[in-house]
């Protein structure tokens, strides 16, 4: 697994990296909880046939300035800066978990700027009788089991790579959490439901059978509202973080949905 | 050196098993563990418990806030203080305090205290937490991210509506206000009514309480000897900034029980200090850390320095993993200081000079100790340690305690009188 090239774009003052790796059509990606601490297998499939561009949202690992935004216009506007920054205007999305909210968003309020739409267990929504489980309020070794379906996948993801700076690592790991915590708490209910209706773009939405996190029928929730053609799939044996647990089968539906 | 009586009011009757069936007393405590008419009584011996002290001759009687809490049942200590305005006379009344953060808009706390400070006449002390994780972001469910911002807003804010003395408009990040103009206004007035910050050892919150000239209170469960370290950070860093050691700059928590006998004290006190730090302090540590609670700042210094770390007492996890539960190691550990009087005298000499700690606040209810023993420890230490340790620090002056009325201007109370009241 080579490793992506890496640029920095600026989001009010902030630095916040851009990682860039493959070929073809561009697709951007904005990732779930935790974020993208190192490069992972998922974004390696996809960069086979397409050019991956990954920005960080701020806060989350390789970004900062989540300390700016307070109010969840704030961070709307801020997502729809990074991406036009990063080249991704008009490119198909792909978001996850707390990206993913922020990838309806877009889809939604800056139509224009989403080419084809694909959301892997986005957050956004809370329902009374399916409430979703808290991740920021879960002992250190019951949280990788919730992120993941396997808890050494999460471990994997957050592990500090050699070298690693080992006081600010673990900084890094959960300054990731705080900024999600920031824009998401405490139910992750944005009111993403009143906008969903909004959103025209073809929406493929996955999900995975063993999310801890967001009831998997969260999912017909969103097909429903979503005004464009919108299709679930589910993905058989992931958890919260599908596209951690089952890259191949994540990115080839991505791509299929995309192609 | 001034000896405050401080009451957390913690509910007595935990079952003997609560700590295998249940995960917290804290955020999800059951409420089926709840009986309000059993709570009725707990209030009102609690009262009672203070007022005693009151009348002991305590320098204080303190007050706090908790949600959702086992050992804590004051979400609203204003409640509590506003009745000892009227059944207690001279002691100051500490409320330590309320989290600004909770309070929306935060001119409810200018606005309660204000009037708690006119009806006691003048002996309000003003006691402002950022809150626990527990109280904060998961009780009341405030966004940790924010939480700290939103805190020194809401201080900027109601400290303008004590000082000011016109209407003005408050344009904060948080909150935003046309007309800020509280009606009543405190008596203390000069500038306004004490505050003192009860907080973790975080180097910024020393550095806040010296540039504002706030008393640093410590509030750890865990007694004189794990406190050490953090004392002497804060007093390392107010020499660095040029602060003198005015042992009034700071406060610090200590449960005692003491009895005519170290072997009498133990009798008496380890049942309910048992009960204390096993089942008050069973805490699910799922609550202990929401991201962004603990500054990044505070995170780094944790992480670099091990002594802080194990000594640490700014993180609620460390806190947590501190704690012993039985009475040899709650007592080898200085949590409660135990024994006879003149024990007692020499371990509150030891911990004031040795924390340079001249407001020391008390707890001598803990657990499910009940009204006779908490009455029983309380004249015992009034009558025998007080006199003791009273000269302490005598060569300095306490800026930071109340300036009540003159005692001639206030108020007369009259005796409470229910059967005459009923009759009028």
């Amino acid at each position: 697994m080579s490793q992506p090239a890496t640029a920095t774009v600026e989001v009010n003052g902030h630095a916040c990296r851009v990682w860039t790796k493959g070929q073809g059509p561009k697709v951007g990606f904005l990732a779930g909880l935790g974020g993208l601490p190192r490069w992972v297998p998922f974004l390696d499939r996809l960069a086979e046939s397409r050019t991956v561009v990954a920005p960080s949202l701020p806060g989350y690992p390789g970004a900062t300035g989540h300390t700016e935004l307070d109010t969840h216009l704030d961070w709307v506007l801020a997502v729809r800066q990074l991406l036009d920054k990063a080249g991704l205007g008009g490119a198909d999305l792909v978001g996850a978990s707390v990206g993913g909210a922020f990838a309806a968003e877009m889809a939604a309020i800056f139509p224009e700027r989403v080419g084809r739409l694909a959301l892997i267990a986005p957050f956004g929504l809370f329902d009374d009788k399916e409430p979703a489980a808290d991740p920021w309020a879960q002992r250190k070794d019951v949280l990788p089991g919730l992120m993941c379906a396997e808890a050494a996948t999460w471990n994997e993801l957050v592990a500090p790579p050699e070298g690693a700076n080992s006081v600010e690592w673990p900084i890094e790991m959960t300054r990731a959490s705080e900024a999600a915590a920031r824009a998401f708490w405490p139910l992750g209910n944005t009111r993403l439901e009143k906008r969903l209706g909004l959103i025209e773009a073809p929406t493929l939405i996955l999900w995975g059978d063993r999310d801890a996190i967001l009831p998997p029928v969260y999912a017909g929730t969103f097909a429903r509202a979503i005004k464009g053609a919108a299709r679930v799939e589910t993905i058989a044996n992931a958890g919260h973080l599908a596209y951690l647990d089952r890259p191949e089968a994540v990115a080839n539906a991505v791509l299929k949905h995309f192609a | 050196m001034k000896l405050m009586w401080f009451h957390l009011m913690p509910y007595t009757e935990l079952p003997d098993d609560f700590n295998q069936k249940h995960p917290s007393v804290w955020v999800d405590i059951h409420s089926s563990l709840f009986d309000p008419r059993r709570a009725h009584h707990m209030y009102n011996d609690f009262m009672d418990e203070l007022e005693y002290a009151a009348e002991l001759g305590y320098d204080a009687v303190c007050v706090n806030e908790h949600h959702s809490n086992g050992y804590g049942l004051m979400p609203s200590p204003n409640l509590i203080a506003s009745s000892l305005a009227r059944r207690t006379t001279d002691t100051a009344l500490c409320v330590m305090g309320n989290s600004l953060a909770l309070y929306n808009p935060p001119t409810r706390v200018a606005e309660e205290f204000a009037m708690i400070d006119c009806i006691s006449g003048g002996r309000l002390i003003a006691g402002f937490p950022v809150g626990s994780p527990m109280d904060t972001c998961y009780a009341y469910g405030q966004n940790p991210s924010l939480l700290r911002e939103r805190y020194l807003e809401a201080h900027d804010l109601v400290k303008r509506a004590w000082t000011e003395k016109d209407t003005f408009a408050f344009n904060g990040r948080y909150n935003q206000q046309r007309y800020v103009n509280i009606w009543p206004r405190p008596i203390q007035n000069d500038p306004h009514p004490p505050i003192w910050i009860p907080g973790g050892g975080s180097v910024e919150t020393w550095r806040w309480c010296a540039e504002m000239d706030y008393v640093y209170c410590y509030l750890s469960y865990y007694g004189y000897k794990a406190g050490l370290t953090t004392m002497q950070g804060f007093w390392n860093e107010m020499e660095k900034l040029g602060k003198d050691r005015n042992p009034y700059r700071a406060g610090f928590l200590q449960f005692v029980g003491v009895a005519e006998s170290r072997q009498q004290a133990l009798d008496l006190y380890t049942e309910p200090a048992e009960y204390f730090y096993g089942r008050c302090l069973h805490v699910d540590a799922r609550f202990a850390t929401p991201p962004g609670y603990t500054t990044e700042a505070t995170q780094r210094a944790g992480i670099q320095s091990m002594v802080s770390k194990a000594a640490n007492t700014a993180s609620y996890s460390s806190k947590l993993s501190l704690k012993a539960t039985n009475m040899k190691d709650i007592v080898d550990g200085g949590y409660v200081i135990i024994g006879s009087p003149d024990e007692v005298v020499e371990q509150i000499r030891h911990v004031a000079t040795s924390l340079n700690v001249g407001h020391l606040m008390l707890l001598l209810q803990y657990g499910n100790m009940s009204k006779d023993t908490t009455k029983y420890n309380t004249r015992l230490f009034a009558e025998k340690v007080m006199p003791k340790v009273k000269d302490l620090f005598g060569e300095w002056e306490d800026k930071w305690w109340p300036k009540p009325m003159d005692k001639g201007q206030r108020a007369a109370i009259p005796a409470f009188r229910p059967h005459a009241a009923a009759a009028e």
